[in-house]
C-alpha cells in the first residue's frame, strides 16, 4: 500500500554507522553524529576558506563570513552589553552550529540533529549551566538577587521570587523544546504533504492532478522551512544573549 | 521534501527499530551526548582558536586602515590648510612692509623738503637782519655826518657872518641845541 511506504517518522531514525559499546553504554558512531560531524567541518571550512583572502575589500563569501560574525557580535552586544563579548565564541559556535545544523537537514535524505530533544537540551543545559556556573563565579551569593526583582512590596516577594525561580528553570526547557519542537514539526509536515503527492499521483490521473495542491503546500513549506530554520536559530541565540545578559548583570 | 519513497524493504527495516518515537528513544541518548559533546567541543575550539580571531582581525584591520586613512586625510587637508593661511600671512606681511617703505619714504622726503625749506627761510631771515643792521648803521653814520656838516656849515656861516672864528665846540652845542 502506498501509504504504508511514507512514514513521516523515518527520518528522525538513528541508524548506527560504527556500533561502539563502552561499558553498558552504546555509544556508537551513528548518521546523527556523522551530520554533526559534517557540520563542524562545513561550517570551520568555509568560514576559513572564505576568509583566505583576508581582502580589505570582501569578495562575497568574505562577506558572508564577516555578516554572520558581525551579526552575532551587534545581537551579543545589544543583548548583554560589552562585557557580554566575552561569550562571543560560544554563542557564535551555538548560533552557526544550530543554523547550519537545520540548514543541512532541509536537504533531501541528510539526517536535521536539531530534530532530537536531547541534541537541543544539551546545548540549552550548557546555556544555563554557562549562566549559573558564572553568575555564581562573577557575583556569588549576589547573583541569586535575580530571583528577588527590585520594587516589588515585601508581602508579594515570596509569591514573585517563587516565580522567577520556575520561570528560570523552565529556560532549558523552553529553550530546547521550541528548537526541537520546530524542527520536528516543519520536517513532518514537509513528510506529510510529500506523502500526499505520492498517494494520490499513485491514484490515477485524477490523483495526479489533485496532488498539484500538496505539491504547491509542499513547496511553500519548504520556503517556510528554511525561515524556520534561519529563525530558530536565530532566536536560540537571542535567547542566550539575553540569559547570559542576567549572568553578568544579576540586579533587575 | 526527503525521502518521498521507501521500498518495502524499508519499511521493514523500520520495523527492526526500537519502537519507540525516535527523538524520545532513551537508548541513543548515550551516543548522541557523547558526540554532540565531542563535535560542538571541537567546533566550539576551532571557532575560539581559528575561525573567530581570523575574521575578527579582518574586521580590524579594515577598521584601522579606514581610521588611519581618515587620519591621514584629515593631517593632508590641515597641512593644506596651514600652507594656505602661511600664503595669506605672506601676502599680508609684504603688503605691509611695502607700505611700510612707502611711507617712510614719503615721510623721509617731506621732512628733508621741511628741513631743507626750513634752512632757506632761515637763511634769508638772516641776510635780512643783517641787511637791517647794516641799513640802520649806514643811516646813523649817514646821521652824525649830516651833524658834522650843520656844524662845519655853521661854522662856516657864523664866521663869515661876524667875521671871526668861534669855537668849534661851541658851535657843536648849539647846533645840537637847535636839533
Amino acid at each position: 500500500m502506498a501509504a504504508d511506504k511514507v512514514d513521516p517518522i523515518h527520518q528522525f531514525h538513528i541508524t548506527k554507522i560504527l556500533p561502539i559499546q563502552v561499558g553498558h553504554w552504546d555509544v556508537s558512531f551513528t548518521n546523527s553524529s556523522l551530520f554533526m560531524a559534517v557540520v563542524v567541518i562545513l561550517t570551520t571550512a568555509f568560514l576559513v576558506m572564505a576568509t583566505s583572502g583576508r581582502s580589505v575589500v570582501p569578495g562575497r563569501w568574505q562577506l558572508v563570513a564577516e555578516m554572520s560574525y558581525s551579526f552575532v557580535a551587534n545581537t551579543l552586544r545589544d543583548a548583554a552589553g560589552k562585557s557580554g563579548m566575552k561569550f562571543f565564541p560560544l554563542v557564535f559556535s551555538l548560533f552557526m552550529f544550530v543554523l547550519v545544523a537545520n540548514l543541512l537537514g532541509m536537504i533531501p535524505y541528510f539526517f536535521t540533529i536539531t530534530s532530537h530533544i536531547i541534541v537541543t537540551f544539551c546545548l540549552a543545559m550548557l546555556v544555563i549551566l554557562t549562566v549559573v556556573i558564572y553568575g555564581i563565579w562573577k557575583h556569588g551569593f549576589h547573583f541569586f538577587g535575580l530571583f528577588v526583582p527590585s520594587g516589588v512590596p515585601a508581602a508579594l516577594i515570596p509569591l514573585v521570587t517563587m516565580i522567577e525561580v520556575i520561570s528560570f528553570l523552565s529556560r532549558p526547557i523552553s529553550l530546547s523544546v521550541r528548537l526541537f519542537a520546530n524542527m520536528l514539526a516543519g520536517h513532518i509536515t514537509l513528510k506529510v504533504f510529500a506523502g500526499f503527492i505520492v498517494t494520490l499521483s499513485a491514484a490515477g490521473a485524477v490523483g495526479m492532478a489533485g496532488s498539484i495542491l500538496p505539491l504547491a503546500m509542499a513547496v511553500a513549506l519548504t520556503a517556510l522551512e528554511f525561515l524556520v530554520a534561519f529563525l530558530q536559530a536565530y532566536v536560540f541565540t537571542v535567547l542566550t544573549c539575553m540569559y547570559l545578559n542576567d549572568a553578568i548583570h544579576p540586579g533587575h | 521534501m526527503a525521502e518521498q519513497v521507501h521500498t518495502t524493504a524499508e519499511v521493514q527495516h523500520e520495523g527492526a527499530h526500537s519502537g519507540a518515537f525516535p527523538p524520545f528513544d532513551s537508548s541513543t541518548f548515550a551516543s548522541q551526548i557523547l558526540w554532540l559533546a565531542i563535535t560542538f567541543g571541537l567546533f566550539y575550539v576551532l571557532m575560539a582558536k581559528v575561525a573567530l580571531p581570523r575574521i575578527g582581525g579582518i574586521l580590524e584591520a579594515r577598521h584601522e586602515k579606514i581610521a588611519r586613512d581618515l587620519e591621514e586625510a584629515n593631517r593632508l587637508k590641515a597641512d593644506s590648510e596651514a600652507a594656505g593661511a602661511a600664503y595669506e600671512a605672506a601676502l599680508a606681511e609684504a603688503r605691509k612692509k611695502a607700505n611700510d617703505i612707502a611711507s617712510g619714504t614719503r615721510s623721509a622726503l617731506a621732512a628733508s623738503i621741511d628741513a631743507k625749506r626750513h634752512d632757506a627761510e632761515q637763511g634769508l631771515s638772516t641776510k635780512i637782519a643783517e641787511a637791517e643792521t647794516r641799513i640802520a648803521e649806514i643811516k646813523s653814520k649817514a646821521l652824525a655826518e649830516v651833524d658834522g656838516i650843520a656844524v662845519d656849515t655853521a661854522e662856516t656861516l657864523v664866521s663869515s657872518l661876524i667875521g671871526e672864528g668861534v669855537g668849534r665846540d661851541e658851535v657843536a652845542a648849539a647846533v645840537q641845541a637847535a636839533k
